[in-house]
């Protein structure tokens, strides 16, 4: 970035630098946030390292199966990560499973299919959707769809505290997020592409299910990364749903764990110079570090979109 | 008001984990979520408080402005005798904020606040050098109440024996206590919290609970809802709680004893603490003069049993 040259106008020294002023201050704001961005990371790293550091605890630890933090208890100490890292996996793929399905034929139908005035309704809606606050669907969750799911499945789900409970929670909260950006992706299949189609004399929805999905596949996918990783962090309503229970499961009909609920269940009880809030923190880095994976991730989706 | 920079930079960084862990979320969903966790307790417990008693303050005013943090147990106590100090005393401000023991404890000795309430002794959570710079003020006694939800019937009052074989997973079923035929549903606060602690200690003598079998939910707001709405479901929750939330759960008494302020008071009832404020260093100013005033006579012999807590002495 070379300063432009304006001597062309011939304008006095005091009254560039004001001239200068916006470009000074949208570098300042730039590196404002790359300095901040730097700063959490390297804060969240060192917190996070701190329990290998200051306790004999070796790093391998944090994958095996027992979280008990807990130095006043019979059990022995054990920072065991899994039950929270399985956990938020099977929160964040479950719900996208939940809700990709739903959000791309939403997406489809309002950027191929939908009449004018379907669209004037289902957008507003859309955005209404994004706008609830994430306490609303977890208050939602705890005193409709736990107490439903508890009593109207025979028994299946035992508390209604549930890993299914905390899936169909976040799904709806990814939904409107993966519907614009797959409808974004759609919008962005040129016309033309279509027209080729249907000139050819195929039907509509063949020109949609050979032509716009393909072309759109890049988009989509990033889409249903970036509700994922919107997933990966929530974690108030989950934690209002999911029972809370730091055993790794694999049914859908128990109660479960995950990262963020575990980091705001003890955070607050907890002092900086216990180990047990040290683990926490390592929680927090542990989560930071698959945000970045997803984050990488998203980056190799879009990229390969544009090759396309 | 001091806000040391490394205590900005966590409370900035923490802040900044959950969105960029979030990363997409904007910020209006995480705003609401911490001030929930907060916002649940207090306006849980301030539901008991609508008929609270006017109480004289302080003999004499001390200008100044002071915050106070910690133990959401003893929060309405502190912030109801807060308020009655500054109502007398305009010129000084007290603040009182939830957050946990350990928060409380942590903000006082980084001198973030400058009381830390805590349900725990510090020696308990902090190293000895850190906890030997703390000062420990005992105001109250607060109480616990084991809780059922009523469709547990016939189950007026445990032995510390059943209670250990049912928080230790040895008894799953009401009928084995004297109850009707249902399965019982354990719900824990987390480990690392005053009110469990405490309760492992009194009722448990120690033994670990059935955690694997268990749910968890980490506030007294949280541990009713669950409590009130699942089958067979108990906890343990504060007596202010338990008060404010009378029609929706049912109190079990221990060893035949039922929780009351008076049973507290007489020491026939077990399961209740001191409840602790900590000053760093010995206390001066403002906070010295408003912990005398919670150990005058009307906070604790007429504020402190109407927040149905039981007095120091």
């Amino acid at each position: 970035m070379t300063a432009p040259t304006t001597t062309l106008l011939s304008v006095k020294p005091g009254r560039m630098a004001r001239l200068d002023l916006p470009r000074r201050s949208t570098q300042l704001s730039a590196a404002l946030v790359i300095a901040i961005v730097a700063l959490i990371l390297s804060f969240i790293t060192w917190r996070g390292i701190q329990l290998f550091l200051q306790t004999p605890t070796p790093v391998w630890q944090i994958l095996t199966p027992t979280w008990q933090p807990d130095p006043a208890a019979e059990a022995p100490v054990n920072y065991g990560l899994l039950p929270f890292i399985v956990g938020t996996l099977e929160i964040f793929v479950g719900a996208a499973a939940i809700a990709a399905p739903l959000s791309v034929g939403l997406a489809l139908f309002m950027a191929e299919v939908a009449p004018d005035w379907a669209r004037r309704i289902t957008q507003p809606a859309l955005e209404v959707f994004v706008g609830i606050p994430s306490v609303v669907y977890g208050f939602l969750g705890l005193s409709i769809l736990v107490p439903f799911l508890r009593a109207d499945f025979n028994g299946l789900f035992r508390f209604g505290f549930s890993m299914f409970a905390g899936q169909i929670v976040v799904a709806l909260m990814i939904l409107p997020t993966i519907t614009s950006l797959a409808y974004d992706a759609f919008k962005t299949v040129p016309l033309e592409m279509r027209s080729a189609s249907l000139a050819l004399g195929t039907t509509r929805w063949q020109a949609i299910r050979h032509v716009v999905l393909p072309a759109a596949t890049g988009g989509i996918l990033t889409a249903i990364v970036m509700g994922m990783m919107r997933a990966a962090g929530e974690a108030l309503a989950v934690q209002m749903v999911i029972g809370n229970r730091a055993n790794i499961t694999w049914n859908p009909t128990d109660p479960m764990i995950t990262l963020t609920a575990g980091i705001t269940m003890d955070m607050g009880n907890t002092t900086s110079s216990e180990p047990w809030n040290m683990a926490l923190w390592t929680m927090g880095l542990v989560l930071l570090v698959m945000s970045l994976a997803f984050v990488l991730l998203v980056r190799r989706l879009s990229a390969r979109r544009q090759v396309a | 008001m001091t806000i040391t920079p490394a205590k900005r930079l966590g409370a900035l960084a923490f802040a900044a984990t959950l969105l960029v862990a979030a990363c997409g979320s904007s910020s209006a969903t995480t705003a609401p979520s911490a001030a929930a966790s907060a916002g649940a307790s207090a306006a849980a417990s301030s539901a008991p408080g609508a008929s609270l008693p006017t109480i004289a303050g302080p003999a004499t005013c001390v200008d100044g402005s002071i915050t106070a943090s910690g133990s959401t147990a003893l929060q309405p106590l502190v912030d109801a005798a807060g308020k009655a100090y500054v109502a007398a005393c305009p010129k000084s401000t007290i603040s009182v904020q939830g957050g946990g023991s350990g928060t409380g404890l942590t903000q006082v000795l980084q001198g973030a606040v400058q009381i830390g309430n805590s349900d725990v002794t510090a020696d308990s959570k902090l190293k000895p050098e850190e906890a030997s710079q703390l000062v420990d003020h005992i105001v109250a006694k607060q109480g616990w109440v084991m809780v059922v939800n009523p469709s547990v019937t016939g189950v007026p009052s445990l032995t510390t024996q059943q209670a250990q074989d049912i928080w230790t997973g040895k008894t799953t079923n009401w009928k084995d206590v004297g109850g009707n035929d249902q399965a019982i549903v354990l719900i824990l606060r987390p480990a690392s919290s005053g009110t469990r602690a405490t309760f492992k200690k009194i009722v448990l003598g120690g033994k670990d609970e059935a955690s694997g079998q268990a749910l968890t939910e980490d506030s007294n707001g949280a541990v009713t809802t669950a409590v009130s709405t699942t089958p067979g479901a108990t906890s343990v929750i504060g007596f202010a709680y338990y008060q404010a939330n009378k029609s929706k759960v049912t109190a079990l008494g221990l060893d035949g004893v039922q929780g009351s302020v008076a049973t507290m008071q007489d020491g026939t009832y077990k399961l209740s603490a001191n409840g602790h404020m900590y000053s760093k260093g010995q206390p001066s100013g403002l906070v010295q003069s408003f912990l005398d005033y919670m150990m005058t006579d009307q906070v604790q012999n007429t504020l402190i049993p109407a927040l149905y807590y039981a007095p120091a002495k």
